[in-house]
């Protein structure tokens, strides 16, 4: 009894302490850029949880594409920004990410190929991409970190899957692709005609 | 306490209305034994569990039998300490429908008459949210369209659900983790509820309700996926079968874009209390203090 109690003051300390801070009445029609709700405070602390986060392998679209060292290794580096003809032509025309002041090796290695690198210059594996995405795109970082940002799946109160930046955004056109949609509901009108 | 008042409100309500009565009587004269015993039982709530496993075994065998399929039907109580909630990411939705045929499979709804507990409502950014004006036959080669946003709406799941007031046999309740449920069994098909659902999140069985075998989900909860019969009501209940058991829902396992999230609102550190902090959060028709467990944020 005494539990029941608890839990439902606690349920009703969320339901007032939040959710009346919250609601927004749609009657009014608000424009959509107007429904403004910041900072509800709960008085958690902002720190970031130490979370396992697993991880899968890159995915590479090209076979044969790893090692990369297999070619660059032999390869003069060339670090001026240019066409890209010879090879990764495809990449180099649709690139889109931030085009007009990004360059490839802002993001791989010149020197190792096989890795990517952060502004400080520190080499991480292509299995940590995360990291990279998280300097320029800090807040997206963080709500992935929190499992907001991008999607897990397993269980809600266990071991979680995460998936990566890249495997939603390809680095170099980062915007997420359009789908084709499922179809639509029967009209309700049929609906009722087939009883 | 409460229990009694339900128990005594169902037996005058029962008293009260023999023209309900005759009706089913004469609908139950071709039934089964099995199935009568089914229509006259307790509420769900009030039975020991004894009898509990007794119907449930019932149901299994019949269910099996029916669909060729080793069935579960779990009659698991809610987890200690947790109150479900949900928030979905209107800046990240694409309308892309696949939480709605996820959920369609998942949960053994009616392939035909058609029956879908999420509908994905398309606006226009310039008007807001706008129940009016939206659309949900909207086939385009591709979404999202230019200019649009997306609102899929299912049961909201209400702290203070008005559909639960309305049902002369107090066949659909909310859990003590929040999760409104209804009880097949005892529903009659009086559709008050989705009378007063301001969501239109109940959905109706006209007819008789058909999963192809193959496609039926066999691993179900006595209170969400089992199979239904002609006319009875359902709805969502945040796949009752699976979150009890720890999973996520399936529409945020299926979501392509991470726009649904779901947890325990008791739990601080869940991914929905996070968005409650950090994010702009809504939740539908809100001046009618429905007080939703299903929130709409901006990721942005
Ligand atoms: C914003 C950082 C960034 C920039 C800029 C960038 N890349 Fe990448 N690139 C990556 C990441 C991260 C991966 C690994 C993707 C994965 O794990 O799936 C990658 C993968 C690759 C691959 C392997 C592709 C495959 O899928 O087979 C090639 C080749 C490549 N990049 C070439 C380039 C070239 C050429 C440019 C310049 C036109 C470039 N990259 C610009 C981040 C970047
Ligand atoms: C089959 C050989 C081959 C493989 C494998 C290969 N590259 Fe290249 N890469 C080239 C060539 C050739 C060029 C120069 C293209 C040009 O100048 O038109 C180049 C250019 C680049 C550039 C542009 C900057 C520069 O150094 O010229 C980047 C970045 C790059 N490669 C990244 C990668 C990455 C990352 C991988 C592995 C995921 C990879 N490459 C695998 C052959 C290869
Ligand atoms: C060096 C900084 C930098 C890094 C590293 C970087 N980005 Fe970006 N990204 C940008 C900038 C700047 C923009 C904005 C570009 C624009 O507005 O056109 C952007 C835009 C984006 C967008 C929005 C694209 C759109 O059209 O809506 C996505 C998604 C994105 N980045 C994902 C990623 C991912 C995933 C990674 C890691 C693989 C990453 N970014 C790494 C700088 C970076
Ligand atoms: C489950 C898929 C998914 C994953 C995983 C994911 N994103 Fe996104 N992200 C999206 C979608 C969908 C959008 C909205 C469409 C767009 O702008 O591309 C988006 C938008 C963005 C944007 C554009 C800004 C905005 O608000 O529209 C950035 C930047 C971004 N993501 C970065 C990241 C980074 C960094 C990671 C990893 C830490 C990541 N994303 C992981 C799906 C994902």
């Amino acid at each position: 009894m005494n539990e029941l109690n608890h839990k439902k003051l606690k349920i009703r300390f969320i339901f007032y302490s939040l959710i009346l801070l919250l609601f927004y009445g749609c009657a009014e029609n608000a424009p959509f850029k107007d429904m403004t709700y910041t900072n509800v405070g709960t008085g958690e602390s902002d720190s970031i949880q130490n979370q396992d986060i697993a991880v899968s392998a890159p995915i590479f679209h090209e076979e044969g594409i790893f090692p990369c060292s297999d070619c660059h290794a032999d390869m003069e580096v060339n670090t001026k920004r240019r066409p890209l003809v010879d090879m990764h032509e495809e990449i180099y025309k649709s690139f889109n990410h931030d085009r007009k002041n990004l360059w490839c090796l802002d993001c791989h290695n010149a020197n190792n190929r096989d890795y990517l690198h952060l502004a400080n210059g520190k080499l991480i594996s292509f299995k940590e991409s995360e990291k990279l995405c998280g300097q320029c795109h800090g807040d997206k970082y963080r709500d992935w970190r929190f499992g907001v940002h991008g999607k897990r799946t397993g269980y809600w109160n266990g071991k979680k899957q995460y998936m990566l930046c890249v495997q939603c955004h390809n680095p170099h056109t980062p915007h997420f692709k359009k789908l084709k949609p499922m179809p639509p509901p029967v009209r309700e009108e049929d609906l009722r005609n087939q009883d | 306490m409460q229990k009694d008042s339900y128990d005594s409100s169902r037996r005058d309500f029962l008293k009260k209305l023999p023209v309900a009565i005759t009706g089913s009587a004469v609908a139950l004269s071709s039934c089964s034994r099995q199935e009568i015993d089914e229509y006259l039982q307790e509420n769900f709530r009030t039975l020991s569990s004894a009898e509990k496993k007794e119907i449930i075994s019932n149901l299994e065998k019949k269910y099996s039998e029916k669909y060729g399929k080793k069935f579960i039907v779990s009659a698991k109580p809610a987890i200690d300490n947790t109150l479900f909630g949900y928030a979905l990411d209107l800046s990240r939705c694409i309308g892309c429908r696949r939480c709605v045929y996820a959920c369609v499979k998942e949960n053994n709804q009616s392939r035909d008459p058609q029956i879908q507990w999420i509908q994905v409502l398309q606006m226009e950014k310039d008007k807001g949210i706008d129940f009016m004006h939206s659309d949900v036959h909207y086939d385009p080669e591709l979404v999202p369209e230019e200019g649009y946003f997306y609102v899929p709406v299912s049961c909201q799941q209400c702290n203070n659900p008005p559909c639960i007031k309305v049902c002369p046999t107090k066949a659909t309740w909310q859990e003590e983790d929040g999760i409104v449920v209804v009880d097949y069994d005892w529903c009659i098909g009086c559709r008050y509820c989705q009378a007063a659902c301001p969501y239109g999140a109940r959905h109706f069985n006209f007819g008789q309700p058909t999963v192809p075998a193959e496609e039926i989900n066999p691993i179900t909860h006595y209170l969400g996926n089992r199979p239904r019969i002609k006319g009875v009501v359902e709805k969502c209940t945040f796949c009752i079968q699976r979150v009890r058991e720890g999973k996520y829902p399936s529409c945020v396992e299926i979501c392509p874009v991470g726009a649904r999230k779901f947890g325990n609102l008791l739990d601080p550190n869940s991914e929905v209390r996070y968005i409650l902090k950090n994010k702009r959060v809504l939740v539908l028709k809100a001046e009618l203090n429905t007080q939703p467990k299903f929130f709409y944020y901006f990721g942005v």
